[in-house]
């Protein structure tokens, strides 16, 4: 039973501002996962709650307890880190079971618990091993079993998927996510992937130069970004980008540029409508566009010079030329296409994006 | 190894070795055949009909003898083991305490601290004796082991920090970390985490220090002055070279034996040393 609450968190060091002012609210069993690239702030805002970073302004309550001045020990978290940490010179009875002794837990109480964490992960056979004779995975396994012995209010998780290679990785991820649903500890969990926050997460917050971009549940990130940094963070490969003009022709909004002209849809007309004669950028993920078919009315179609094909088996990446930008088109595996064709694609208006091009925030309606 | 032809080999690798490894033993050889070549062959003239300055055919423990009963070599050893080890425990219990300060602790001018550490390793001791003759004096501490075992730390510890502080950077952080938030202080973090995997570069520290001070010979020629509180180094020389007389053998058997602790306590910890120098932790 533990939530977390960061209140107008911030972190300086003498040059830089690393996290600012974050503010987040993190329920009891959720899984948080803060995301973004590297040097966004979201590790050192981890450490914060880990205590292993001073805060230099701002709060942080586990079950409305503030903790801010607490030392590691007393918060009642555990942590996994990237490189696992486990310690060399211990068994892996040892690792897992050095936090209870630390915290004077009896022995039988002890052995009790480690087998209990060792069988949830399936490393009853390696208790005796020391962590150099095991490999990539089972080390991973083991600092999570060290984290669950203790049975901690909030698990800390420090990108700790990445020293795995990447079949081992979605594998570590679906038991990361049975692991969770099993035991429902309220966890946040940092990484740089955009595909582990996604499938991991009951919510993800995104974020950049210290700066909580959008928090919300995975597919609300995904459809309804707040602004051009999470919607191209978001989704691979990611979004594509256009700068167009906004005209108003026939009581209809158009958005267009030398490459495309695109009738924007009923619902963003008047969102859009104050946009008129100024440039925005749109913002289109690439499995919204297919080749156009007869059936499409000719305001959601452009021409386009396909430049690359990459046929993934499941679906068919295009790059292609749009006037002077490019743009990715994920189509039917069926499409033929070849180098340097000619084609008509068309897009889902329903899912257009604007975005304002000085603050880069979602055009939406007012 | 060196591919190629043969004579390339030869001329690349197995000469060189051969040389350097014969220009390196060849002392220890030459010690030990004077400390067991009888007298009336030490002091041969060169030129005389059946001489064979490189081996004997006569050896004899004489020199070993005399070396043992005649002098106080059985003190000298005392001494030395008995200084090299105090002054080897302070110099690895400060030097381990403030490697761990310097390289994992934030404080104001930590780096600029472990630099002037480094920097009073590289004053040398020919230098330095003579400011601290006048201390020793000062604090009548002249002609006492105490003057060599709180002498010696003062460039043990430098040197002791400064190599565990390099070992300690190579220990993750996050293996402390870890401890703390299982519940460790700090504290325990560190006895119970770092400790034990500095245990390679304790040991390397450790046998440095121990080396040092065992070889140690100006402080102990200027702050030792009467023959049974010498150590080997000092007393071998000061009382085996009498005017212009060496007595060769004891000499070199002095050496000889003197040189067996150290060689010992090598032998005993090469693998751990090998692997400090080699790497330490990893993830």
């Amino acid at each position: 039973m533990a939530q977390v609450v960061i209140r107008s968190l911030n972190k300086k060091y003498e040059e830089v501002h690393a996290v600012k002012d974050v503010n987040l609210d993190i329920r009891d069993k959720e899984f948080v996962v803060l995301v973004g690239p590297s040097g966004c702030g979201k590790t050192t805002t981890l450490r914060m709650v880990a205590g292993l970073e001073s805060i230099t302004s701002g709060r942080i309550l586990i079950d409305d307890r503030v903790i801010n001045d607490l030392p590691p020990m007393d918060r009642d978290i555990a942590m996994v880190f990237q490189n696992y940490a486990l310690y060399p010179h211990m068994s892996v009875y040892d690792n897992m079971a050095f936090g209870l002794r630390m915290r004077k837990f009896d022995r039988r109480d002890i052995a009790q618990r480690v087998q209990e964490a060792a069988e949830i992960l399936g490393i009853h056979e390696l208790l005796r091993r020391k962590p150099r004779q095991l490999s990539g995975g089972q080390r991973q396994r083991v600092a999570l079993g060290r984290a669950i012995v203790r049975h901690p209010q909030v698990f800390l998780f420090d990108e700790p998927l990445s020293n795995l290679d990447a079949k081992l990785r979605v594998q570590m991820r679906v038991e990361l996510k049975k692991l969770h649903d099993r035991i429902g500890t309220t966890a946040i969990y940092v990484t740089h992937d955009q595909v582990e926050a996604m499938t991991l997460g009951d919510r993800v917050v995104v974020m950049k130069d210290g700066l909580v971009q959008q928090v919300g549940e995975p597919l609300e990130l995904y459809n309804e970004p707040a602004n051009r940094f999470v919607a191209g963070f978001l989704g691979s490969p990611s979004m594509n980008f256009a700068t167009v003009k906004v005209s108003r022709d026939n009581g209809a909004i158009w958005a267009g540029n030398e490459g495309l002209r695109i009738k924007a849809p009923p619902r963003c007309m008047d969102r859009l409508g104050r946009y008129v004669g100024k440039e925005v950028t749109l913002g289109i993920r690439p499995e919204d566009l297919r080749v156009a078919s007869a059936a499409d009315p000719a305001e959601v179609g452009f021409d386009v010079v396909v430049e690359v094909v990459e046929k993934l088996g499941s679906e068919i990446l295009l790059d292609v030329a749009v006037g002077s930008d490019t743009m990715v088109a994920s189509v039917e595996p069926s499409v033929r296409a070849n180098i340097h064709d000619r084609l008509r694609l068309a897009l889902n208006p329903e899912r257009l994006h604007f975005f304002d091009m000085q603050s880069e925030a979602a055009i939406r309606r007012d | 190894m060196i591919e190629g032809a043969s004579w390339r080999r030869w001329i690349f690798f197995y000469i060189p070795l051969t040389a350097f490894i014969i220009a390196l033993l060849f002392p220890f050889y030459w010690m030990l055949v004077t400390a067991v070549r009888p007298d009336r062959e030490l002091y041969h003239p060169w030129n005389a009909p059946n001489y064979a300055p490189f081996w004997t055919l006569h050896p004899t423990l004489e020199h070993v003898r005399d070396l043992l009963t005649q002098t106080l070599f059985g003190t000298w050893m005392f001494n030395t083991m008995l200084i090299s080890i105090a002054a080897t425990a302070i110099s690895l219990f400060c030097g381990l305490l403030a490697g761990y300060a310097l390289s994992r602790l934030k404080f104001p001018f930590a780096g600029s601290l472990g630099t002037m550490i480094f920097i009073t390793y590289l004053v040398p001791q020919t230098l330095l004796f003579i400011p601290l003759a006048d201390i020793i004096r000062n604090f009548r501490l002249g002609d006492s082991p105490w003057a060599l075992i709180l002498t010696y730390p003062t460039f043990l510890i430098p040197f002791c920090t400064w190599l565990m502080m390099g070992y300690f950077k190579s220990i993750p952080k996050e293996l402390e970390e870890c401890a703390r938030i299982d519940g460790a202080t700090r504290w325990r973090a560190m006895v119970h985490i770092i400790f034990p995997i500095a245990v390679p570069g304790i040991l390397s520290a450790g046998i440095f220090a121990f080396t040092l001070s065992w070889n140690e010979f100006i402080y102990a020629l200027v702050f030792l002055s009467s023959p049974e509180q010498k150590t080997v180094p000092v007393g071998v020389t000061s009382e085996l070279v009498r005017g212009d007389v060496f007595y060769w053998g004891e000499l070199m058997a002095g050496a000889l034996l003197g040189s067996i602790p150290v060689a010992f306590v090598y032998s005993f910890f090469v693998e751990h040393y090998v692997a400090s120098l080699t790497g330490s932790v990893k993830g």
